[in-house]
């Protein structure tokens, strides 16, 4: 099968477009997550997800619409986060960790007690992209929408945002607002994720791109770019190379991000000349 | 009207007080040093002045403005202490951390201020490549741009260079006697507080003193804080240098 045929499938084009999609909303967001040493939110509202499916399961809500009805708990675990760092008490690396196993013990207590929905609440922790459908489709394009104007209005307040907190303060910049709507977002980009990449994976599609453009060393608009570029080539290449080689497209596109990362790494180490 | 008023501050953290019933105000054109030993409340002092931190009791006021309500942040260059904190992967150009939060970008500015600090050759470097002297000297240059009328730095000569510390220390003082523009100075440099700062305020959790250097070079207590050489030190170089209040 070449991928000229591959790309008449409906399923392959609805994948191809959200992956394009959800893989440039995770980058663009996960510059300023990795930055402000926030990278392993995406596990942590990974796991909630887990435990927001099994609730949205146990109400009986039609697969179709699992991923936006999780959305409402996922929002509230990433303000729970939030409120949790920002009472100075609690590091971000402990918050993350309080919701993130909150998430998954009560996922695996609610599959235990329905004995019914195992099979879809698993399947969940592996994602499916090529099982994307429209109404996922439609939010993914809703979410890209916003996340960039938000990016593009908030550009300066991100940024001095993330080069420091206290001194953005000093500077009129609103840290609480700019703070919430980040952390909104990312809530939404971790749902999305999860049908790209599977629970287990979602941290990846947040983290790699943006480590992988840092390494470059240009300026922040360029690293921003350079994000986008590499999240969109490794869904592309990993939803065909998992498609021809039939294998499961989120993993194939994590393993890019790293193979990308792992390129960009070593090109950068022997491009320093030796002393 | 006083460019900064604290009034009956207390600060907690964990039930414990950081800093308790300071009062105090700033203002315009005046030089003010505050001093105090580690873990006095300086830095919590300042975020509290900026709003960054909320107090339990008190009050501030930015330029008669309840600081909860202050919006003219443009008249305020502030320089915090932690820069040593800077993820030395934050992929910003010095040129575009210098120009972070200018609502109009100047290049004319930016190139003078940048010429200022002597960091032009460093206008396309990525601040975490740079040594830290010359992270602080990109500092200083952001909020000296904007030319505020408050000038607020917490420990900014820590790192420098013996040469860049007194090209500081001359701006500075030169920005409050002829610009009139105010500065606050966290230090522990007291010997050259003396030369520049007109006024001390000396914290230790509450404030021990504030007032006049010439009130403070008459005050008995303090050669038993300072002890009697270094208020001797102090007090020496304000009568060379400084001593226009």
């Amino acid at each position: 099968m070449d991928l000229i045929e591959v790309m008449r499938y409906g399923f392959v084009q609805r994948a191809m477009i959200a992956g394009i999609l959800i893989a440039a909303v995770s980058a663009l967001l996960g510059m300023f997550l990795v930055l402000r040493r926030f990278s392993l939110i995406g596990d942590g509202l990974a796991h909630t997800t887990f435990g927001s499916v099994a609730v949205v399961l146990l109400i009986g809500v039609s697969p179709l619409y699992v991923t936006v009805a999780a959305l409402p708990l996922v929002i509230i675990s990433s303000l729970a986060i939030y409120k949790l760092t920002s009472s100075s008490k609690i590091n971000a690396d402990a918050a993350i960790g309080i919701v993130s196993s909150l998430g998954i013990a009560v996922g695996i207590i609610l599959a235990s007690l329905s004995g019914g929905f195992n099979v879809d609440l698993f399947s969940y922790l592996f994602g499916n992209i090529l099982t994307v459908n429209n109404t996922e489709l439609i939010l993914a394009f809703i979410v890209f929408v916003v996340v960039t104007a938000v990016v593009v209005y908030f550009y300066d307040d991100l940024f001095a945002l993330t080069f420091d907190q206290d001194l953005a303060y000093s500077m009129g910049v609103k840290t609480r607002r700019i703070n919430i709507i980040l952390f909104l977002l990312t809530a939404v980009a971790a749902v999305l994720a999860m049908k790209v990449a599977g629970i287990m994976l979602v941290s990846a599609l947040l983290i790699l791109p943006a480590l992988t453009a840092l390494q470059l060393s240009m300026s922040f608009r360029k690293t921003m770019a350079a994000a986008v570029g590499f999240a969109v080539g490794a869904v592309l290449c990993g939803i065909v190379m998992a498609f021809m080689l039939n294998l499961p497209a989120g993993a194939m596109i994590v393993l890019l991000n790293i193979f990308f990362l792992f390129v960009v790494f070593v090109a950068k180490k022997l491009s320093v000349p030796r002393r | 009207m006083p460019v900064i008023r604290v009034d009956d501050l207390t600060f907690r953290y964990n039930g414990i007080d950081v800093v308790s019933n300071i009062s105090f105000a700033v203002e315009k054109g005046t030089y003010l040093g505050i001093v105090g030993p580690n873990g006095s409340g300086k830095s919590t002092l300042i975020k509290n002045i900026l709003g960054i931190l909320r107090p339990e009791q008190g009050r501030v006021e930015l330029f008669g403005t309840p600081v909860g309500s202050f919006r003219q942040w443009g008249k305020i260059g502030y320089l915090p202490q932690r820069l040593s904190a800077l993820n030395t992967h934050f992929p910003g150009t010095v040129e575009e951390i210098v120009q972070m939060g200018l609502t109009q970008k100047d290049a004319a500015a930016l190139k003078r201020t940048l010429e200022m600090m002597a960091i032009g050759h460093l206008a396309s470097r990525l601040i975490g490549e740079l040594s830290y002297g010359e992270q602080q000297r990109a500092m200083l240059a952001r909020a000296l741009i904007r030319r505020p009328e408050l000038l607020i730095f917490d420990e900014p000569t820590t790192a420098l260079d013996p040469e860049t510390r007194e090209m500081f220390y001359s701006l500075t003082g030169e920005m409050s006697r002829q610009k009139g523009t105010t500065v606050i100075l966290v230090t522990h440099d007291i010997g050259v507080i003396g030369q520049y700062a007109h006024n001390l305020l000396y914290l230790d959790k509450k404030v021990i003193f504030s007032g006049t250097f010439k009130d403070f070079c008459s005050s008995g207590d303090m050669a038993g804080i300072f002890g009697p050489s270094s208020q001797h030190i102090i007090c020496h170089q304000h009568d060379r240098f400084g001593g226009d209040i």
